[in-house]
């Protein structure tokens, strides 16, 4: 350590120890604190993070784990700014879900370049007690930290009052009330960032006697500045990345010569803790409730949760949501995909050239394909946060664990099979919520199966096709049976596929469902606006890569044909036209589908027909198939453009195009067994390369992608292939 | 008692948190399994703290528990989770 500049960068400067103050000097330069900001679940952090740092926030990746890691820039006073680290919400510092070992990981490393210069711990004031337990521990691994004493406005409500005075002096760190949803308090906790901070002056708890032999040696060993961080190296040397394996074979002797039983030893800690966490609460905590007075949460419970209501309220908000993410949302979709046609139009009219057909069929049509889903991913997270700010989640969660549990899943599976309807790549972002590895994965992997609005048009068009539009029942329609089906079918197969996986799949973590049940809150809508924008983000920055990628890999296949061929055809296919005194727009549709036939999509479709077959597909379909890979959606355009040949091309809907399809007896060919295989494999079959991107980026690595992919196509096979040997 | 409970001196205050009937009330005495033990501590279920029988979901499972004497928070919990909380 040397100048004044390391009194600048790590505020812990005054009192903190000389090996923080050396790790601090070793840091790599910049002159922003790092603050950490840490709390339970439900203790307001998301709301004080958003405050702090507005939309100056950004999402990466916590090096080598899968967790998020979220960042943001926050202007303390006029000429200081701090980077703000909001860590996962967690109960403790001994972690059980992967969320939770991000922490750890952070706080134990402080040569790390990550390491926090202090931390902010948000508590909730109604309920410091258990709140408080994570405080302590912080503060006994000696960082310097603020306590952000959130929520007041509900303490109050619940009759509690704090002595900020007493707290401040009892805990030894710098305690600020705050009401971070209303920004209540959060001028005052800047300023207090902005200061220098000393590492805090209580002990909360030392290890027991018998244990500081072992702890010493291994304090001595790694030149750790306090006994407790020495403890946690004894706890979770197996957890800790940053350890050499001799380091962990140091670690696991010295525990094992020692007779180390870590289970126990947390226990007695979190005891220890507690008690004292109770005097301290006895000197500063005074609690006036008159009544037993039972809150609104419990009440408003015995509706929400209530056998009957409970479920019908369930499903009024399912059906409001998929009315949202179906109705509401095709206005916008509509009005992206006429501007990103409008856009491809006026460059294809004022240009030409291959580039500018790749930019304009290829990459805008990508593009275009990432953009159109942005309202139903915004709305359906618009859904879900809400329903999570609220609390109702929590409830959903507790109402279908029973059920969720018996195939496999977990009743927070709920929210990713439900968001799965609309689309599967959100849906799989928001498996994130579970913390059981086995569960997550399952979910992960069954959500695709659920049907989303890209197999909509399949559905139509195919349903259209072979369905009589006939009333049942007086009321109901065959199609409106039809289509029903379908999605029972989706779901169905998520359901006993995860349930397959759940005997498949074998796991020594344990699956906990113990959660706080937070209070019913009104949202606030600036966290619902913030997470909206950043799932939206997320898709289009991670997965609109993937996509864009994909399309314009089709785009080259759909567009190039072996050398010559192509020319060829077109020659051909204009002199048939002129001939048959076609119309300019008929001769183009003719040219363009029969260039498509001779493209390599097209010559894979042909390769790939003898494998189709048994489904009762021929190469036409195959081509659909391969170019509806990337992107399910893509399959009427496709069958559209095919289907043209010979046909008025603007005067016939697809699916009129597809009626007038003969086969080679002069028969229909899209017979009931035809179309129903089609369906059911549009059903079953990935074809869909965000999800794999999401699923790839959620599970980090190809495994589970590449097992989704086998799975789902060979399903979709098998199924096909009996409902056409079944139906013909 | 059963003719068992005489063969096998099992302590009579066997009972646990799952036994609680809607709306009672009891205090924590210990938590029988070790590994699950950890997780309930931290959510705040010492020994000696009051909890009460909240609510159950339709299905019977899981249940909602009132922990602490002043009411502070609800928990939501398994039924076999609720099984080794067991009470004075």
């Amino acid at each position: 350590m040397t100048s004044g500049e390391d009194i600048t960068t790590n505020p812990a400067g005054v009192a903190g120890s000389v090996e923080r103050l050396e790790a601090a000097a070793g840091r790599a330069g910049g002159l922003l604190t790092r603050i950490a900001l840490v709390g339970n679940p439900n203790s307001g952090k998301s709301s004080l993070f958003n405050q702090l740092t507005g939309l100056n926030q950004k999402v990466g990746n916590f090096p080598g784990v899968t967790v998020d890691r979220k960042t943001g820039i926050s202007q303390l006073t006029p000429q200081l700014r701090a980077e703000i680290i909001d860590l996962p919400g967690t109960y403790s510092l001994y972690p059980k879900s992967l969320d939770e070992k991000v922490i750890t990981s952070l706080f134990y490393d402080h040569t790390s370049p990550q390491y926090p210069d202090f931390v902010v711990v948000t508590v909730d004031a109604s309920n410091l007690r258990r709140n408080l337990l994570l405080f302590t521990q912080l503060a006994d691994l000696g960082l310097p930290a603020i306590l952000a004493l959130n929520m007041m406005d509900t303490a109050e409500q619940h009759g509690i009052q704090v002595d900020i005075a007493a707290l401040q002096q009892e805990l030894g760190v710098p305690v600020v009330p705050l009401n971070a949803r209303k920004g209540v308090g959060i001028a005052a906790l800047k300023i207090l960032m902005s200061q220098t901070l000393g590492a805090p002056t209580e002990r909360f708890y030392e290890p027991e006697e018998d244990l500081v032999p072992m702890v010493r040696q291994i304090r001595y060993y790694f030149n750790l500045h306090n006994d407790y961080l020495a403890l946690h190296y004894a706890h979770q040397y197996r957890h800790l990345a940053f350890l050499s394996p001799d380091e962990r074979t140091y670690l696991e002797e010295l525990t094992t010569q020692y007779d180390f039983k870590p289970t126990v030893r947390q226990a007695q800690e979190t005891i220890a803790r507690y008690a004292r966490v109770n005097e301290i609460l006895l000197n500063c905590v005074t609690v006036t409730r008159t009544e037993q007075n039972e809150p609104y949460s419990n009440r408003l419970d015995k509706v929400l949760t209530h056998r009957v209501w409970g479920y019908a309220i369930f499903f009024g908000v399912l059906f409001l949501m998929f009315q949202a993410v179906f109705a509401w949302a095709s206005y916008p979709m509509e009005l992206i995909d006429q501007g990103v046609a409008g856009i491809n139009g006026l460059i294809q009219t004022n240009f030409d050239g291959p580039l500018i057909s790749l930019l304009t069929e290829g990459v805008l049509a990508g593009l275009g394909g990432v953009l159109i889903f942005i309202p139903q991913i915004a709305l359906l997270f618009a859904f879900i946060a809400v329903l999570e700010e609220t609390g109702y989640m929590a409830r959903v969660t507790f109402m279908m664990d029973r059920i969720m549990r018996r195939f496999g899943l977990n009743g927070k599976s709920i929210v990713p099979l439900i968001s799965g309807v609309a689309c599967a790549v959100p849906a799989i972002m928001s498996a994130r919520t579970i913390e059981n590895r086995k569960d997550r994965l399952i979910t992960i992997f069954v959500t695709p199966l659920m049907s989303c609005s890209a197999r909509i048009p399949v559905y139509t068009v195919l349903i259209g096709l072979v369905v009589p539009d006939e009333a049942v029942l007086g009321i109901f329609n065959l199609r409106g049976f039809a289509l029903m089906g379908l999605y029972l079918l989706g779901f169905f197969a998520a359901i006993f596929s995860a349930w397959a996986m759940k005997l498949l799949m074998r796991t020594t973590e344990r699956s906990y469902f113990i959660m706080e049940f937070p209070v019913y809150r009104w949202p606030r809508w600036k966290n619902v606006g913030i997470t909206i924008l950043e799932k939206v983000k997320t898709f289009v920055f991670q997965a609109g890569k993937v996509i864009l990628a994909i399309s314009i890999i089709l785009w080259v296949l759909a567009t190039y044909g072996p050398p010559g061929r192509l020319e060829q055809v077109e020659t051909q296919a204009r002199t048939t036209a002129a001939t048959q005194r076609l119309t300019p727009d008929e001769t183009e549709a003719r040219v363009a589908s029969e260039r498509l036939e001779n493209s390599y999509a097209g010559i894979f479709g042909h390769v790939l027909e003898p494998a189709i077959r048994p489904l009762g597909f021929d190469w036409k379909i195959g081509i659909s198939l391969i170019t509806s890979f990337a992107a399910r959606e893509v399959f009427v355009g496709t069958m559209s453009t095919i289907y043209s040949v010979g046909q008025d091309a603007n005067e016939l809907t697809v699916q009129q195009k597809l009626a007038a399809e003969k086969d080679i007896y002069g028969q229909p060919f899209f017979t009931p067994a035809r179309s129903f295989s089609l369906l059911v494999f549009y059903v079953f079959a990935m074809q869909c390369m965000s999800t794999l991107a999401a699923t790839y980026r959620e599970t980090k690595g190809w495994k589970w992608p590449m097992l989704q992919l086998v799975y789902m196509t060979g399903l979709a096979y098998v199924a096909s292939w009996l409902v056409y040997s079944l139906m013909s | 008692m059963s003719d068992r409970s005489a063969i096998v001196p099992a302590p009579t205050t066997r009972r646990s948190v799952k036994d609680l009937k809607l709306g009672e009330s009891a205090t924590i005495c210990c938590l029988e399994d070790p590994e699950m033990a950890l997780k309930l501590l931290e959510m705040g279920c010492i020994p000696g703290t009051q909890v009460r029988l909240n609510s159950r979901a339709p299905l019977g499972c899981p249940i909602t528990l009132v922990v602490g004497e002043q009411c502070d928070y609800t928990l939501s919990l398994r039924v076999s989770e609720a099984a080794t909380i067991l009470l004075k």
